[in-house]
């Protein structure tokens, strides 16, 4: 997760897609090379600037994005990207379409079962584009 | 650990007072000393009799039964059900059944009563159909089938004879069979017993409103075959009365047959006589229930049935314990949905009594209250249309508080601030349920231990589990005494809303908001909301503005099955249900189906609800197959949303040769006003074309079925995990009737119910029951009628196709891609074919694959 690029010519970045592309408040999914990456578009809320999760960088958008494995464990089926955003104590999260556990955005371990964890990568915006670190 | 030299005790009687003995007894380690065995003839384990009737409104023998199943079992109790004992040998202390003899040390007898029938000559067709009764779950079956078989081309009538409480407990449940109710009774006014002649006026008045024939003053001389109907009463000085079947209510009898033969004391009009000790004329045999007599009085009521189990248990294990000394018959009733009490010395028979009455000739309301003839306390009372007096007059009467100056303040009409009895007012010794002898004592310690809602007070206390008769109170006296604690209830919906569903929803109307972020920013704490709280506003937000659910402001809102509208199925694949409305579906729709089905290479299945469900749609084919389906004429089915689902129909009158109206005209004019309505859980509805109901109307949540007049309105079954019967809420109705009270009954549900709560279970959280919703729905009690017609008016305005307005917009479809940046499909989804169509692969059946390709 992370939103404006830390370093802005990172040499080894990878294009994902367009900012176009993500769902507001919600999630799409994209292919990178065998992986299927969901990814979390958390846009700042007006008069949020300063986003209050210490997990979050903040920025001048105040916006954050997360990227997670898209294969929900418990299904065995590619869903996550599918799934409903919120917040539970104080902790992004996503849930399940399936059988809705909740999975932490910032490092994809899951609420009811924490010995399964999604794997997570470092996603930035940098511009309009969406890139893989 | 009972041992083969351990006393025998035997039980006769596994009836509601046999039951609760038994528990008695375990509960004082009585089945450790003892070796137990009851014996109980009819073939159910003991069951709540008192809510019998509920055996034909949705609840079955194991919804009915008292205890765990395996209660007996549990505690080394030896139950033998199915089995009638025969003979009591008191000098070889043996008793007999069928299956032979079985020895006792103690014996307790728990045999309750018989139902009462009183010698009319009959004509005898081998059908019993006019010698029915109502007492058991046996009788109840008989009742529905002599129901079932009869002929349809006329109306069907039902009679009972007997006026008193059970009789017009059975005729209410005939007119939940579909039956003309008739009550015929011998004494000059309906409930004898309990009512004055006033009394009973006026809940003759309010039962004939109702639709149920009342015949009082009618002395039955014989009943001949019929005419029109099986039966022919004849009465004296009476015109006679058709009937298709004949159930007697006249009054029941203790049943002491048992006690009789083997040369027990009784009474001169039976009962087995017993002591305050509930032991009988025989020092080793009790008594319990309606079949003992104590002081020359017999008790029909499970109150006192409880209190002498609970004596004779505590005789058993050497307690000191109580001394059974009568008990209160005072009682509060719903009889056909009107309200009746009766309290005390009713009729006034203490010497020097005096009365207060108040008569409404109006709605035919009648309240008494009986005093003393000092006027310092209150002896009885009678209540007809009304019992909220009856909690606060319970008291009075039962703990000898002094009477108000103006005592006639307590029956006179609320509204000018009459002196009610608050909670605070009772004493600790008030006696809250009589059935378990919780007194609000017992409810203050409940609550000082730390209990907090009303589900575990019941369980721990057990108040309110017998009759029922005491729940409101109950409730009353508990959060009373929480509320001087300080502690409130918790019923926030999630740790973003410190509100009920019910209090967003007024919310949302009154602030007329339309965002998530909207009320989440006045309204809400915490960030972002949750699985929980952002559905079920959304589901507020389309009950109440309709807007298309693919708005970009409503999308993060949803599950994903209302996102991609289409249901997620086990592999990530959706299926497609199109609208079928009613059921109905013309060949070149079914050819569409079928072409587009096969296109896609769809699993194709008739579903429960009458309509086809296609499966294994992947996400970036949804689209496409909704265009080809929306250009074949079909819509949206909504079978992903909390919304209308299906309107079952049955072929009615335009085929069928015994249908009396256009069933499937009217499922169609349902169905096309109320799809794409969301609300806290899914919509079921079904219209059948007459009685025998073969579109299952009354397993939904709004069934209808035809009459010769009209519509007949059922509400609130539910068919899926707990079954419920939908119950009659109006008869004959026409159709703009029909449609109005529709409108209104869904607009307060989706007002008032919570979160994921289907009709049925909303129905049994309403205080005040099906009443004050007929009250609220057809007489317009709150005045909301217009307003809920209108809200109801708008969604319906507002409604448009999902799928035609996602298709219309490039923005909405993007949504629809399985890989933003590529436009491969998902590589997991594997289908193996199985009876010529398509499912999802195994994972067995995955990994063999793997390996072939590898190999
Ligand atoms: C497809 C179907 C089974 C079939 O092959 O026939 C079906 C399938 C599902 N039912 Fe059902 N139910 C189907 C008829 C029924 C019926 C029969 C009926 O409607 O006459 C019932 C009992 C009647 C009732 O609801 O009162 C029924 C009671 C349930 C329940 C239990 C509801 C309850 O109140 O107890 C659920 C679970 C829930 O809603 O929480 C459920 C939930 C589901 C879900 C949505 C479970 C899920 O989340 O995946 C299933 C997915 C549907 C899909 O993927 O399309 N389904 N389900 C039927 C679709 C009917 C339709 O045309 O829309
Ligand atoms: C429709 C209806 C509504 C009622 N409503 C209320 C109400 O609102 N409030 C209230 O307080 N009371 C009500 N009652 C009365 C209440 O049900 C009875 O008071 C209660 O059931 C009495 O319990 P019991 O154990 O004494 O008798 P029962 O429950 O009748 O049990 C006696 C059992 O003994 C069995 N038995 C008899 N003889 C033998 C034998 N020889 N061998 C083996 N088994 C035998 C019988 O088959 C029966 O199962 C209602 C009753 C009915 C029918
Ligand atoms: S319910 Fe419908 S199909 Fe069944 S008998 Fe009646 S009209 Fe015919
Ligand atoms: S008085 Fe009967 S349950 Fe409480």
């Amino acid at each position: 997760m992370s939103t404006s690029c830390a370093a802005p010519h990172t040499t080894d970045a990878v294009y994902l897609c367009h900012r176009r592309d993500l769902v507001a408040g919600s999630g799409v999914v994209a292919w990178y090379n065998g992986h299927q990456i969901a990814l979390f578009h958390l846009p700042a809320r007006p008069g949020e600037a300063d986003v209050t999760d210490p997990h979050e960088n903040a920025t001048d958008r105040g916006e954050a994005l997360y990227a997670l494995d898209n294969h929900d464990p418990f299904s065995g089926a590619n869903v996550i990207g599918r799934g409903i955003i919120g917040h539970v104590n104080g902790e992004a999260v996503v849930a399940s379409p399936i059988y809705k556990q909740h999975f932490r955005l910032r490092d994809g371990v899951c609420l009811e079962d924490p010995e399964k964890r999604l794997t997570t990568w470092p996603v930035c915006l940098r511009g309009d584009d969406v890139l893989l670190e | 650990m009972t041992t083969s030299h351990s006393p025998r005790l035997i039980v006769i009687g596994n009836g509601m007072v046999g039951h609760y003995f038994l528990e008695q007894l375990v509960e004082r380690g009585a089945h450790e000393r003892f070796a137990i065995t009851v014996f109980g003839e009819e073939r159910h384990r003991a069951y709540d009799r008192v809510h019998l009737s509920e055996y034909f409104s949705g609840r079955d023998a194991e919804g009915l039964a008292l205890g765990e199943a395996d209660f007996c079992a549990r505690h080394g109790i030896e139950l033998r059900l199915g089995e009638h004992v025969s003979t009591i040998d008191r000098s070889a202390r043996t008793v007999t059944t069928e299956r032979g003899d079985l020895p006792y040390d103690q014996l307790v007898l728990a045999t309750g009563s018989y139902p009462f029938v009183p010698q009319i000559p009959t004509v005898d067709d081998g059908t019993g159909h006019a010698g029915l009764v109502y007492r058991t779950l046996d009788d109840l079956d008989r009742i529905r089938d002599a129901a079932a078989g009869v002929a349809d081309n006329t109306h069907r009538r039902g009679v009972v004879i007997g006026g008193g409480l059970l009789g017009l407990e059975a005729a209410n449940a005939l007119t939940s069979l579909g039956l003309e109710a008739h009550v015929v009774e011998f004494a000059p006014r309906l409930m004898p017993v309990q009512l004055d002649d006033e009394g009973g006026r006026a809940l003759k008045r309010q039962i004939e409103a109702l639709g149920v024939h009342v015949h009082v003053d009618h002395a039955t001389t014989e009943i001949t075959p019929g005419e029109t109907h099986r039966y022919r009463m004849h009465f004296k000085d009476h015109e006679p009365l058709e009937t298709d079947l004949i159930v007697f209510s006249a009054g029941i009898r203790p049943q002491d047959r048992l006690a009789r033969e083997c040369g027990l004391t009784l009474g001169e009009r039976g009962g087995v006589m017993i002591n305050d000790a509930c032991v009988t004329s025989d020092p080793s045999i009790y008594a319990i229930g309606e079949c003992a007599l104590w002081s020359g009085r017999v008790f029909g009521l499970v109150a006192p049935g409880y209190t002498m189990a609970r004596t004779a248990a505590d005789q058993l294990v050497g307690l000191e314990g109580e001394p059974f000394a009568g008990a209160d018959m005072s009682t509060k009733l719903k009889l056909l949905g009107v309200d009746v009490g009766s309290i005390g010395d009713a009729h006034g028979h203490t010497e020097g009594a005096i009365s207060y009455r108040f008569i409404d000739e109006a709605t035919h309301g009648y309240r008494r209250l009986v005093v003393s003839a000092d006027g310092k306390t209150a002896l009885g009372a009678v209540l007809v249309g009304d019992n909220s007096y009856y909690d606060t007059l319970l008291q009075y009467v039962q703990n000898g508080i002094a009477l108000p100056d103006d005592p006639a303040s307590l029956i006179l009409p609320h509204s000018n601030g009459a002196p009610t009895l608050g909670a605070d007012a009772l004493p600790d010794t008030a006696m809250i349920c009589s059935c378990h002898n919780v007194s609000k004592g017992a409810v203050c310690q409940a609550v000082e231990a730390g209990c907090s809602d009303m589900a575990t007070l019941k369980a721990d206390t057990k108040a309110s589990t017998g009759c029922g008769g005491c729940t409101a109170l109950l409730k009353q006296v508990f959060e009373h005494e929480l509320e001087s604690r300080g502690i409130s209830v918790d019923k926030s919906l999630c740790e973003h809303f410190a509100y009920t569903r019910q209090e967003l929803y007024s919310l949302v109307r009154v602030e007329e908001l339309t965002s998530f972020e909207a009320l989440h920013a006045r309204h809400g704490t915490g960030q972002l909301g949750c699985d929980i709280c952002k559905p079920a506003v959304a589901s507020i937000l389309a009950s109440c503005w309709n807007a298309p659910i693919m708005d970009a402001s409503l999308v993060p809102l949803q599950d994903t099955n209302d996102t991609f509208m289409a249901n997620m199925q086990k592999n990530g694949t959706y299926s497609v249900v199109p609208r079928i409305p009613g059921g109905e579906i013309t060949p070149d729709k079914l050819i569409a189906m079928g072409a587009v089905a096969k296109k896609y290479d769809l699993y194709t299945k008739i579903t429960g609800g009458q309509r086809i469900d296609l499966f294994g749609a992947e996400l970036q084919d949804l689209p496409e197959i909704w265009r080809e389906l929306i250009d074949a004429g079909f819509e949206t089915g909504h079978a992903y949303g909390k919304s209308t689902r299906t309107v079952k129909s049955c072929v009615g009158n335009t085929w069928c040769r015994y249908g009396v109206q256009d069933s499937v005209a009217m499922a169609l004019t349902i169905e096309n006003r109320y799809k794409g309505l969301r609300s806290p859980h899914k919509l079921k509805f079904a219209v059948s074309g007459c009685t025998r109901e073969c579109a299952e109307a009354q397993s939904k949540d709004v069934g209808v079925i035809a009459t010769e007049h009209g519509w007949n309105l059922y509400v609130c079954g539910n068919g899926g995990m707990r079954p419920r019967h939908a119950e009659l809420f109006a008869t004959d109705l026409d159709d703009a009737t029909l449609l109005k009270l529709i409108d209104r009954l869904l607009m307060f549900y989706i007002r008032t119910a919570d979160r994921l709560q289907r009709t049925s279970v909303w129905r049994e959280s309403l205080e005040g029951g099906l009443d004050y919703l007929k009250d609220v729905i057809i007489h317009d009690s709150l005045g909301l009628g217009d307003t809920l017609e209108a809200q109801m008016q708008h969604v319906v305005d507002q409604y448009e196709c999902e799928w035609v307005n996602a298709l219309k917009d490039p923005e909405k479809l993007k949504r629809f891609r399985t890989f933003v940046n590529d436009s491969r499909r998902d590589p997991d989804i594997i289908a193996v074919s199985e009876r010529d169509q398509p499912r999802p692969a195994r994972p067995d059946e995955i990994k063999a694959l793997a390996v072939e390709i590898s190999s």
